[in-house]
């Protein structure tokens, strides 16, 4: 026991200055790129992703920018506070990675008119506040085929986080998705009111798996649900991150955030001089969504299916929304062939119909 | 609903409540002694680390769990060493051990999130995990579910049946009066304080070798302070710990399939439930005992030193 | 054999000087980790604590921190020095933070001078309730506050989130769990012309200035204090625990309540799921590091704000990772009672007989 625990020591020291050696920047470079992260960086998912990108930054630009970042910034009165020290710190330009940074970002934006301030997932701008984010719902309808053709029990278990637009539009695209391949498809979505929260992840997977759903989704940011369906010989869908690791035989394929594409042309604008504030709603076409490698279990024919739809999304000739869609209540949203204009997609607050359930604390 | 569903629900409230078991049989052996520690959180984390690192290094079940009870113990011995011999505040002292142990175990966990512990093979007892319903429900657990259920057993046979229980017990009720008949009263706190730590770290390891399995910090979310309401409202009685403990999860698990079923209450509203009714049954059992002076161990978070 | 043996009167420079070594035990230790993880100690304060408070935007955002941390660690300390132990300081703070804020959003667009005291007012009046409820069961049934005050914030915690989910929500926010920015009538006047500190912080010093005079010139404070120390005292000394009690969890729920309104008029400017990050556990802390002297408590509560500030710089500059600031707290805390037995006793070391 005595030897385990000097080895857990000395683990535990090699592991702090891997991370502490890891932050030191030097300081004469032309551009200082902050982040900040809602969660920890090594959450396997959002924040995970959002770092691939700060790191390709280093990467492409090698003593052009320097870049620095504060993990676990809780989203609250704390916020405002950490972006403002980084403007203080001589941050030139400033990633606030999580939607609950709004306000906070359009402040703090104020305060600090010299410094570009990129707010992802959240829709106020300023002059020196650029928005962006991810078509992740072209994603979710690729999923949605790959389900709706594999399930056996019709039944897809989907955990959600909070119902806003973002989680709304990637259940109801994946829904619609899934029932044009298997029209007996039902969707069972539960709410776990939390990004992040394993525990309750695992239990709401383990709640899905029970009541039959034989695929799970999830728009909660932790493993756990991979986990959960990998143990019970069902299948999942990875989610902001590659997470085969954790479901090496459940995994069918997830969707990633590449955020790299859009830091490096923002960081590359910023450095030529030509930034300006704009709103980016980038999906397959930009490399922002990529999907991860096929599993084992996925048939030629479904991956035939799937990279036709990725294809023809990027080429433009399909639309996630395209009518005819009804509302839940039955009333009719898309007329035939119409496709979703941005603005309704962006402010999406309701289930399209055959959806079960209403959406929680709905007005 | 079919029965095959209903034994998962109740499968699935086992497994969900078997941490809390674990983290309340720890805090109620501290409260038994007259030590209030609310530092189970910090314990609870701690032992998940613990766990978990030993379990991703290849070892059974057993030495992993045996490694977060160690965690947990020697975490607590610190707790021990600043109420016993430095005669600090408990309360503080709890708060800060609550601190330290979810900053320490974010620290030197970080480098593990991501991993997964390897998967841990249920035991079907004989015979009874054919019975149907049944079977499934109750006899397909992981050794940890029949572990929380023996160690609550084992608990009650020590502080009810056995004499030096009987002695801890003493010291919770009245310090004074057991030191004067001799017993060393701190000295039986610090063992109550290493086993309650050790109970508590096996709590939390549940949680990263069974439940989700994996670690990431924060991630006992609170459940150790659940634990400490949870031993007021057995009572402070080890098979009652097992009773709040499974409705608490019971709590848990309904309220996902009720979503799952279409049912749409705010999930809020039902995560209240069992703060609400840990409240009403502590003004219960208080209500009861009126007059009686107050409930559970008299002798409960006051500072003990030696006199003259 | 070493021995203890209590002190019959504690004197306040034993009592500054405990505090004088915990603070530097936890700085030497702090000082060793940096070096052995290849940092100088030196540079690095510089960069993580003074760099920080060098700039009107950095000492703005302390007292912003510390705003909250004062104003309810004068309210523990008060009541811990009662033997009240409300751990539920957070609740109260969520409690008063909602009330507060629903005043707010309730005259939103009112551009009167009344509608900021009225939004003070409420927020208190939230906190007040929620103290009331484990003073009342303490009271009336003898229920541990401790348990009481703790359940009621996870309560009240998830009170606010239904709110801001529904109730509360940002009507032209796409269905973000917010609620809309305050106007401004509802905004508290800011101190500087950087950063966010704001006239709450001039309330936290009064009330830490008015719990002294308190505890120093009035007889309830001495009351409060025996019926702290002994219970038996007090009953014989005629004096009434239900009183104390009453006191005790009432100003902790308002002034816990008065921060968290002040924090979401203040720092925040609109009600989120999330308004507070632990300040009612952090103001234990505080209480505790300040010796349960309200006055001292403004010193503590700028020196944890700063533990805050210095953790985020000390990851912007360093790389040092967030939990730091928890690790550091937690040995602060440590270090601090450890000591502080050498205040209450007096240490012998006798031979065995």
């Amino acid at each position: 026991m005595h030897k385990f625990m000097m080895q857990l020591r000395t683990r535990v020291i090699v592991s702090l200055v891997a991370i502490l050696s890891f932050g030191i920047v030097s300081a004469d470079a032309a551009v200082k790129a902050g982040f900040i992260y809602v969660g920890p960086v090594a959450d396997g998912g959002w924040t995970y992703e959002h770092d691939q990108g700060r790191l390709a930054i280093e990467k492409a630009y090698g003593d052009k920018v320097t870049t620095v970042f504060v993990e676990n910034v809780a989203e609250g009165p704390d916020a405002e506070r950490v972006i403002g020290q980084m403007a203080n710190d001589g941050a030139d330009i400033i990633f606030t990675t999580s939607f609950g940074f709004m306000n906070p970002t359009i402040k703090s934006a104020k305060q600090f008119p010299n410094v570009k301030f990129e707010h992802a997932t959240g829709y106020k701008k300023a002059d020196n506040v650029a928005t962006y984010s991810s078509r992740f719902y072209e994603g979710r309808h690729v999923l949605g085929l790959i389900a709706g053709k594999m399930t056996i029990t019709n039944t897809i278990g989907y955990i959600a986080s909070f119902p806003i637009p973002e989680v709304v539009r990637g259940i109801n695209a994946a829904y619609l998705a899934a029932k044009s391949v298997n029209p007996n498809v039902k969707f069972k979505v539960i709410w776990v009111s939390s990004w992040f929260d394993p525990g309750k992840e695992a239990d709401a997977a383990t709640a899905l798996i029970d009541q039959g759903a034989d695929i799970l989704m999830q728009h909660t940011d932790s493993s756990a649900p991979m986990q959960i369906a990998e143990k019970k010989g069902m299948y999942a869908f990875g989610q902001a991150s590659n997470m085969a690791a954790a479901g090496p035989t459940a995994q069918l394929t997830a969707i990633i955030d590449n955020w790299s594409p859009y830091y490096l042309e923002r960081v590359g604008a910023l450095i030529k001089g030509s930034w300006a504030s704009s709103d980016t709603w980038g999906g397959f076409d930009t490399g922002m969504v990529e999907l991860a490698p096929y599993g084992k279990a996925v048939p030629a024919d479904v991956r035939q299916l799937a990279d036709n739809a990725k294809k023809a999304i990027i080429e433009g000739r399909l639309h996630p929304f395209t009518g005819p869609i009804n509302k839940q209540d039955g009333t009719s949203w898309l007329k035939a062939g119409e496709t979703a204009d941005d603005g309704t997609l962006l402010g999406m607050g309701f289930y399209v119909e055959g959806i079960e359930g209403s959406l929680p604390s709905a007005n | 609903m079919d029965m095959i569903l209903l034994s998962a629900i109740v499968h699935a409230i086992l497994v969900a409540s078997t941490p809390l078991v674990f983290a309340g049989l720890g805090a109620l052996i501290q409260e038994r002694a007259g030590v209030l520690n609310l530092g189970i959180e910090g314990l609870m984390i701690v032992g998940a680390l613990a766990g978990f690192v030993v379990a991703l290094s290849g070892q059974p079940l057993l030495v992993s769990v045996l490694a977060a009870a160690m965690a947990g113990a020697l975490l607590a011995s610190l707790f021990g060493f600043l109420v016993l011999r430095c005669l600090a505040n408990p309360i503080a002292s709890g708060l800060a051990l609550t601190l330290f142990g979810l900053g320490l175990s974010a620290l030197a966990g970080a480098q593990y999130v991501g991993l997964s512990a390897p998967q841990v093979a249920v035991w079907h007892i004989p015979l009874l995990s054919n019975i149907p319903f049944v079977g499934k429900a109750f006899f397909s657990h992981d050794p940890l579910v029949y572990g929380s259920i023996l160690a609550a057993t084992v608990v009650w046979w020590f502080l009810m049946r056995s004499r030096p229980g009987l002695v801890l017990r003493a010291v919770g009720e009245n310090h004074d009066s057991a030191h004067a008949l001799g017993f060393s009263v701190r000295g039986i706190r610090f063992l109550a304080i290493l086993a309650g730590g050790g109970l508590a770290g096996i709590g939390g390891a549940y949680l990263t070798l069974i439940q989700t399995p994996l670690f990431v910090e924060g991630m006992t979310a609170g459940r150790g302070w659940i634990a400490l309401a949870l031993v007021v409202f057995a009572s402070w009685r080890p098979f009652r710990v097992i009773a709040g403990a499974y409705l608490f999860g019971c709590v848990t698990i309904v309220q996902l399939h009720s979503q799952a079923f279409g049912v749409s209450i705010p999930s809020q509203i039902l995560s209240m439930l069992p703060y609400l009714a840990t409240i009403l049954v502590l003004v219960f059992i208080s209500w009861r005992s009126k007059g009686k002076g107050s409930v559970g161990p008299s002798s409960l978070g006051k500072t003990f030193k030696i006199s003259h | 054999m070493i021995h203890f043996e209590s002190r019959a009167e504690i004197c306040w420079f034993h009592e500054w000087i405990v505090v004088a070594v915990a603070l530097a035990l936890t700085g030497l230790t702090c000082a060793v980790l940096l070096s052995v993880f290849g940092f100088d100690p030196f540079v690095s304060l510089e960069r993580i604590v003074i760099k920080p408070l060098s700039s009107t935007y950095g000492v703005s955002e302390l007292l912003a921190k510390a705003t909250p941390l004062i104003t309810i660690g004068v309210a523990l300390s008060l009541s811990f020095r009662a033997g009240i132990w409300n751990i539920g300081a957070e609740g109260q703070l969520i409690a008063g933070g909602l009330a507060g804020g629903a005043v707010a959003l309730a005259f939103y667009g009112v551009d009167s001078f009344w509608v900021l005291p009225l939004t003070l007012l409420g927020g208190s009046l939230g906190g007040l309730v929620w103290g009331a409820i484990p003073a009342f069961l303490k009271v009336r049934f003898n229920v541990n506050e401790i348990l009481v005050s703790l359940m009621l914030t996870y309560v009240a915690l998830l009170l606010l989130s239904v709110m801001v989910h529904g109730p509360l929500r940002d009507p032209d926010g796409y269905n973000f769990p917010e609620s809309r920015l305050f106007h401004d009538a509802a905004i508290l006047p800011k101190l500087f012309s950087a950063g966010r500190g704001h006239v709450g912080f001039i309330f936290s010093l009064l009330f830490a200035v008015g719990a002294t005079w308190v505890v120093k010139r009035w007889h309830l404070g001495f009351e409060m204090k025996v019926s702290g120390l002994s219970q038996r005292a007090a009953c014989f000394a005629g004096y009434d625990r239900n009183q104390t009690i009453w006191i005790s969890l009432l100003v902790g729920g308002a002034l816990s309540g008065f921060a968290g309104v002040v924090e979401v008029t203040g720092t925040i400017g609109q009600l989120v799921p999330n308004i507070s990050p632990s300040y009612g556990f952090t103001a234990i802390i505080v209480a505790f590091l300040a010796r349960l002297h309200p006055l001292a408590v403004v010193p503590a509560g700028l020196l944890v704000a700063l533990s805050y500030l210095a953790g985020e710089s000390a990851q912007l500059a360093l790389g040092i990772p967030g939990a730091a600031t928890q690790i550091f707290q937690g040995m602060l805390l440590f270090f601090l009672l450890g000591t502080s037995l050498l205040v209450n006793y007096r240490i012998r070391f006798r031979r065995r007989l």
